[in-house]
């Protein structure tokens, strides 16, 4: 979508971040290549996306965190991976790398405070990661995150790689966003190298995507009310999530659709009767579905755990460009299918459902009004699938980059490819949607009781192996 | 909500009868569990899981055995939320560097006899992420492991198959 970057100036990378700072512009991404270091902007009045890379000099640049603070984990990230130096960033600690221990958590003052440390493993079947409270009786006055456990070096793994064995470790970024990320990454590799996937495949990717979000959501949606101690809603979105999955199955071979979308169109077609058993999900879906919407919305026990908790502000989100439910829930409209156009949402027709509320129950509502969008945009995509190829070889093009987005179901997934000239991968960035949403459970939590946690931190279920990478 | 409740109980059962237990893994427990252990056990087995290092695409298969349609408790197979009180510490991932300390505190916080599970491509040998300075391999590289269920990630039936497996021979 995005082609190559341009090189600016000391002066030119100042500009930039006065633009951040003073909100003229959104941090889509910051990131290095040695000796440069990159960044992504976003204009959402235009839409229009700017990438600038400033070469440092002796291995320093002027730092953006220090006037605009959504950069100061990517800058200590940028050190940990690069060694490239943000000069005035005031939290010179490491942030992925863990060689130092202990860690020092910023200290806090004042008369009652104690402390809780949880994690990295915690009590349920979920990622790792510590989570340090500082409380004063049952209220949270500060939650400090501590990420980067399940690290797994990803983009040093596909420096040097083959683009068949990066887009398969793309796909194994996030296993719940697999079909995001390989459409990020096709969509950068296809930039970078100038060349469209055929139609057919065009469709297809997207069809996969739409089933992604609804299981994901579908998902959450139970998930969250359980841990308001609601089963029943977790119990009845768990048969509706898994017969999406075996629909997955059936229609693409793998229940999350795992290594189908690459670079040049989509590995395989869908299954002979792929389009009878959607229309059989989907039917399913509508039958179902209306009724567990009518439960959440008439249960007053529910709301009284999920309205008014964990609120995040909807300045907050609009400075730390929040995507996905985080940031719609909070008044930030963006969604990358809407804002970059790319096809095929550029001939679909949804709606992007934003609220204000920024609470606990405004996530899980923008959750059950998209999975109602996805629902009329799969029979949108089943109704125009173009018939012929569903593949076409990447031509040889020399070295090259691009950059892409696409709308996992938690937000964007950011992918920035450059490609040498034997059409190996040079260097490869991709930036979660969680970077710039974790920061934001730190505030929601904020005057919240120790035991509404969980349930604010489901309400983002931000993903840790897509932030540690 | 009542009415959603009622149809859902007369809608019948959509739990669906298990696999039959994985016998390449019957066939490697059964060198590796105490016999003497299985009496004192029942016919129950507590499970801690963690995550290693994994793309988090193995932990949505393992919730997705809690769904109606695997039922996984019905086997007397339960994730508990410590390991003072597991018999058995599945894993999934690669083991990073980051989180080599956490798994073998977990493993060393679990009483004896304690089994092993290794879960999916990367918890059997780092799969696609071996080899990166981050991740230190796969779950044998750090702890004695009893089983593995490889796949990418495994699917439900392949997880009940071989947790039933290892039901069979340990409890
Ligand atoms: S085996 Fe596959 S699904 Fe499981 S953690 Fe590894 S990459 Fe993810």
């Amino acid at each position: 979508m995005i082609g190559p970057r341009s090189i600016v100036t000391e002066d030119g990378w100042r500009d930039a971040i006065a633009r951040l700072a003073s909100g003229r512009a959104t941090l889509l991404g910051l990131w290095g290549d040695k000796p440069d270091v990159t960044m992504a902007l976003l204009d959402e009045g235009t839409g229009k996306v700017d990438v600038f890379g400033y070469t440092c000099i002796n291995g320093q640049y002027p730092s953006v965190g220090a006037q605009h603070p959504p950069a100061i984990r990517l800058e200590r990230t940028i050190r940990d991976l690069q060694g490239l130096d943000a000069i005035g960033c005031s939290d010179r600690r490491p942030w992925l790398t863990h060689d130092d221990e202990p860690y020092a958590f910023l200290p806090t003052e004042g008369d009652a405070l104690h402390q809780i440390a949880v994690g990295p493993v915690h009590a349920g079947i979920i990622e790792p990661g510590h989570f340090r409270f500082t409380a004063n009786g049952e209220f949270v006055v500060r939650l400090e995150q501590r990420l980067g456990y399940v690290h797994k070096g990803i983009e040093g793994l596909m420096t040097g790689a083959t683009l068949d064995t990066a887009a398969r470790l793309a796909a194994r970024v996030s296993g719940d966003s697999t079909v995001a990320y390989s459409y990020a990454f096709a969509l950068a590799a296809e930039t970078a190298s100038q060349i469209a996937p055929p139609p057919r495949a065009v469709y297809l990717r997207a069809l996969m995507a739409e089933f992604e979000r609804l299981a994901n959501h579908l998902g959450d949606i139970g998930a969250v009310c359980n841990d308001a101690a609601f089963a029943l809603m977790h119990a009845q979105t768990g048969i509706l999530r898994e017969r999406v999955l075996r629909a997955s199955q059936d229609c693409f071979g793998h229940r999350l659709m795992m290594d189908i979308i690459v670079p040049g169109g989509v590995a395989r077609d869908i299954a002979p009767d792929g389009v009878k058993q959607i229309g059989d999900l989907l039917a399913e879906i509508r039958r179902i579905f209306p009724h567990l919407v009518s439960v959440y919305d008439n249960t007053a026990s529910l709301q009284d755990r999920t309205v008014g908790t964990g609120i995040v502000k909807p300045e907050f989100a609009r400075q730390f460009g929040a995507g996905g439910f985080v940031g719609r829930a909070s008044g930030r409209a963006f969604d990358a299918r809407r804002a970059l156009a790319y096809a095929p949402y550029d001939r679909l027709t949804f709606d992007v459902p934003v609220l204000s509320a920024g609470d606990v129950n405004a996530r899980i509502w923008i959750r059950i009004r998209e999975v109602e969008q996805s629902l009329a945009l799969i029979d949108q995509i089943v109704g125009a699938l173009p018939d012929g190829a569903t593949k076409i070889e990447l031509p040889p093009h020399g070295a090259c980059e691009g950059l892409a987005l696409a709308e996992a179901f938690r937000g964007d997934a950011l992918v920035w490819l450059r490609l040498d000239d034997q059409g190996r991968v040079a260097r490869c960035h991709l930036r979660d949607a969680s970077w710039f949403q974790w920061p934001l459970l730190e505030t929601a939590i904020d005057g919240n009781i120790v035991a509404d946690f969980p349930l604010c931190n489901k309400s983002f279920n931000c993903s840790y192996a897509g932030h540690d990478a | 909500m009542r009415k959603t409740m009622l149809e859902s109980v007369l809608r019948g059962t959509l739990t669906e009868p298990p696999p039959q237990p994985d016998q390449t893994g019957l066939d490697e427990l059964a060198a590796s569990v105490n016999r003497a252990a299985r009496g004192r056990l029942g016919h129950s087995l507590s499970i801690r899981h963690v995550d290693a290092g994994s793309c988090n695409g193995c932990e949505l298969e393992i919730h997705a055995l809690a769904n109606a349609f695997y039922d996984l408790e019905r086997f007397g197979l339960r994730f508990v939320a410590s390991p003072r009180h597991a018999d058995v510490l599945t894993v999934t991932g690669p083991v990073t560097a980051n989180m080599r300390d956490a798994l073998l505190r977990t493993y060393d916080a679990m009483p004896d006899p304690k089994w092993v599970v290794a879960i999916g491509a990367c918890g059997a040998d780092g799969g696609i992420f071996a080899g990166s300075p981050a991740v230190v391999g796969g779950v044998k590289d750090v702890l004695p492991v009893d089983l593995t269920i490889r796949g990418c990630p495994p699917s439900p039936r392949q997880l009940l198959a071989g947790l039933l497996a290892l039901l069979e021979t340990a409890a």
